[in-house]
């Protein structure tokens, strides 16, 4: 039988926070989640892309997606699936809440190696935390070789992947082995839109705690449908250290968020000359906002 | 995250008629599909959620990729190279976009791949595409010529062409020459059968073809020698893959600059038959020009809704005398203008669409099964309005797009008359809409026998009947006042006419006008009975509108003699 390379791609449902109104912070300085709608970490949208590009490139190769989660985030498994990715994983349960980087990329790679795949794609960071730690961790953790800061998919074959990376002041192209984890940049390719017919088949797809509460015709539906089943694992599927896990296992505290405010103290107007914009750049660099 | 489904609730509404129930159960039959396709709906709520979801698909792509691109297109254009056309860049990627999103085939049978859609959700989906980008909807909504081919073509062609289609492979009519345009019967490229073949030969020239090197095309050409008139034309599809046409130039157009318009050469191209030789033009022609003009209402409905967007945002922002523009009376009261003709356009177009399907799904079960008595009484009905209703919406539709763009320019002030604003393309797009797919002139002529037959009274005593709210009351009697006005003209009209031939073509429009003011009118009264929050303002501002062109029309027909027609003759 034919090698299927299995692809996971790590995908976090993060609060929307590209468009901050003025309740987006409670008092105490935590993130609002009431008032900030749950959606598909951007960077991640980047990671599926190029999960499902090496999919097309392969051929026969599986893209599943892992998310650590309460039982909402199964939404970001399925939007994933309605984008092309064959199934996911919901990592859910108690033991997780409190999880910082540390916590969470050990929860992962817990599960990841259950899963034991060949490739491991993510999105650079996410935009709650900004952190573009876990992926790292990931690899650290499952002793894997990394390539950061992904732009393109060059090549894929069975045993190495050609990346190009997006770095400060240019663009380098590695090889690595595989397997192997991926951190893709926001530059990357744009994820490809939801398509109408795996929208229409995967739309009553739920993880396991959620058919729990679903009436008996949907989980009768779903029985006779293996591929809307959600893989649902809880801490004790993925035989973690339970000191590692969750608000025990984070060593991360925060001591204190500050709100700025950051306003621009005087404005200059400048034609679209090349002599004004010199005159701009000079002062950019000298000033080093800029190089 | 622009979504141009989810922003606009109005289209929401049309989504949730109730017609739509028996549409699903027409286009679904039993959901036998269910069994056999894991993206088939599985019962009528099903079918709409699916329905709901794909559009979401669509508002999506429109409002992230196909409008940020429009400007870039409408700057670069398509152009020929070796002989066929190459896209603008932007283009390209809105057909990836779609393709990715799986939108094509959108209303074929699930065994061509198909997404099985009504044209109701077809013709939502061309109207965000067109506020995205008209001229790119040209291009994605030429799609519908497979419905032309799905009604009337073999077995083995449907297979060997629909699922291209639903694949995303693009489409075009090509029926106009340069000496045939709105007179199809003139056509003169020449079919002539290759035995040795077994394929027609196509050999002649078009012009004025919009996508003219797309992959799959349907020409009108001429089969039997000797013959001068549409008796003499059949129907046949050219492939792209074969080779045999040309792009001899693009034509530079004042708007919807990136749908190019081709002018083609063919040269012994291969091409099979559709249906029966010598019906291209009566029958199946009209199939592709009825549909056409829907598309055509939709893509005006698109522009109209993007032209009153850009002006409302303008006239928010814009600030003179210490105030935002919007708060001085003269603009608002074009704004709500615009609005109250955009929301009339789309309340026509969909009611036009729910027609259509109906009839036409009817149509496709008579072809597998003899319908019940009922369901033939059914699809004659709505026969009958679908084609009396089509060049009424298509009309109007067009007329206000090209209302609301002007318009909108003018909301822009100074600043609308240059290339900064999106209100200048939207004003250039707007302009062929009342002039391809018939011009409104040739939808006045389609129009006024349905004013002779009375369908068009007929379908207004119908809606004097429906139940209408408390607050919409008065506005209800006004409209019964406007139909024995409506009555009154025409007979007076027909009377003329009798004594005078050319009477009833020289008011011919005025008559449809008023017609079709009362039926919009009735429609937009149906909205705000259900849904007073939304549209009772919008109804009370359109009713005033339509009251004022009902008469000035009337007017101009009651103190209208029969020496007229002399007066105005060339």
């Amino acid at each position: 039988m034919e090698k299927v390379t299995k692809i996971v791609v790590l995908a976090k449902q993060v609060p929307d926070t590209r468009n901050v109104g003025k309740d987006a912070m409670t008092p105490e300085g935590t993130v609002n989640r009431a008032a900030l709608e749950a959606i598909f970490n951007p960077e991640d949208l980047n990671a599926l892309e190029m999960a499902l590009q090496m999919k097309d490139r392969i051929g026969t190769a599986t893209v599943e997606v892992l998310t650590m989660g309460p039982q909402r985030a199964a939404d970001v498994i399925r939007e994933a699936m309605f984008r092309g990715a064959d199934g996911g994983y919901l990592l859910s349960g108690r033991e997780f809440a409190g999880s910082d980087t540390l916590a969470t990329s050990y929860a992962l790679s817990c599960a990841l190696r259950k899963i034991n795949p060949d490739i491991i794609v993510a999105g650079r960071q996410a935009i709650d935390g900004d952190t573009a730690q876990v992926g790292p961790q990931v690899a650290e953790k499952l002793n894997l070789p990394q390539v950061t800061y992904a732009e393109e998919l060059v090549d894929i074959n069975d045993t190495e992947v050609t990346i190009k990376r997006r770095l400060e002041r240019g663009a380098e192209v590695v090889v690595s082995p595989l397997p192997a984890v991926i951190t893709v940049n926001g530059s990357a390719k744009e994820c490809r839109p939801r398509n109408a017919k795996r929208v229409m088949k995967f739309k009553y797809s739920l993880a396991t705690s959620e058919m729990a509460t679903a009436d008996d015709a949907r989980k009768a539906f779903i029985q006779e449908r293996p591929y809307l089943h959600i893989v649902e694992l809880a801490a004790a599927d993925v035989n973690p250290d339970p000191e590692q896990l969750g608000l025990s296992g984070s060593p991360t505290k925060v001591k204190k968020i500050e709100n700025v405010v950051f306003q621009a103290k005087e404005a200059k107007k400048l034609s679209a000359e090349d002599t004004d914009i010199e005159a701009l750049m000079v002062e950019l660099i000298a000033g080093h906002t800029l190089g | 995250m622009a979504n141009f489904y989810l922003d606009n609730k109005d289209l929401q509404y049309h989504l949730s008629h109730p017609l739509m129930k028996r549409i699903i159960e027409l286009k679904e039959r039993n959901f036998a599909d269910a069994k056999l396709y894991d993206y088939a709906p599985q019962d009528t709520e099903d079918a709409l959620d699916s329905y709901r979801r794909v559009l979401d698909i669509v508002g999506e792509v429109c409002g992230e990729v196909i409008a940020p691109n429009a400007e870039g297109v409408d700057h670069e254009g398509p152009r020929v190279v070796n002989d066929h056309v190459e896209y603008a860049s932007g283009t390209v990627r809105n057909i990836e976009a779609l393709i990715e999103a799986g939108l094509g085939g959108m209303t074929l049978p699930r065994k061509y791949d198909g997404l099985n859609m009504p044209v109701t959700c077809f013709a939502m989906a061309n109207e965000m595409v067109a506020r995205a980008d008209a001229g790119f909807e040209n291009i994605w909504g030429l799609q519908d010529c497979a419905e032309t081919i799905n009604e009337f073509a073999t077995e083995e062609i449907k297979e060997r062409f629909l699922p291209r289609v639903s694949a995303g492979e693009t489409c075009a009519m090509d029926l106009t020459e340069p000496d045939a345009g709105s007179d199809l019967g003139a056509v003169m490229l020449k079919a002539t059968w290759d035995e040795a073949a077994g394929v027609w030969r196509l050999n002649g020239c078009k012009r004025f073809i919009t996508n003219g090197d797309g992959d799959i095309s349907l020409v009108l050409a001429r089969t039997e020698e000797g013959t001068k008139d549409a008796r003499g034309l059949s129907m046949l599809i050219y492939d792209k893959r074969d080779g045999g046409v040309k792009v001899r130039r693009i034509e530079n157009k004042l708007g919807i600059k990136g749908s190019p318009t081709c002018e083609l050469v063919f040269n012994n191209a291969p091409a099979v038959l559709v249906g029966d030789r010598k019906m291209g033009l009566i029958k199946y022609v009209m199939s592709l020009m009825n549909a056409a003009r829907l598309g055509i209402a939709a893509q005006s409905t698109g522009l109209s809704e993007a032209a009153y967007r850009e002006a409302l945002k303008y006239a928010q922002e814009r600030e003179q005398f210490g105030k935002p523009i919007i708060q001085f009376a003269a603009v608002s009261e074009m704004l709500k203008n615009m609005e109250a003709k955009t929301l009339a356009s789309r309340a026509l177009l969909y009611e036009t669409a729910r027609f259509v399907d109906i009839y036409k799904q009817l149509n496709h079960i008579s072809h597998d099964r003899s319908l019940e008595a009922e369901e033939r009484q059914e699809m004659k009905f709505f026969n009958r309005l679908a084609d009396g209703f089509t060049p009424l919406a298509k009309m109007f539709a067009s007329e206000y797009a090209n209302e609301v763009a002007y318009d909108s320019i003018q909301i822009h002030g100074g600043s609308g008359y240059m290339k900064d604003y999106a209100c200048e393309r939207l004003y250039r797009d707007a302009r062929i809409m009342n002039i391809y797919e018939g011009t409104t002139q040739l939808q006045v002529v389609a129009a006024i026998n349905h004013v002779t037959k009375g369908t068009y009274l007929e379908q207004i005593m119908r809606y004097e009947e429906e139940a209408r709210s408390e607050a919409t009351q008065p506005m209800s009697e006004q409209l019964k006042e406007w139909r024995k006005t409506y009555e009154a003209v025409q007979a007076r009209v027909e009377s003329i006419d009798k004594e005078c031939a050319g009477y009833k073509d020289f008011h011919s429009r005025r008559l449809v006008e008023i017609a079709g003011y009362i039926i919009i009118s009735h429609l937009m009264l149906r909205q705000a009975s259900e849904c007073e929050a939304e549209y009772l303002n919008p109804a009370k501002v359109f009713v005033k509108y339509a009251a004022k062109k009902i008469a000035e029309a009337a007017a101009y027909i009651n103190a209208s003699e029969a020496s007229d027609v002399e007066l105005f003759k060339a």
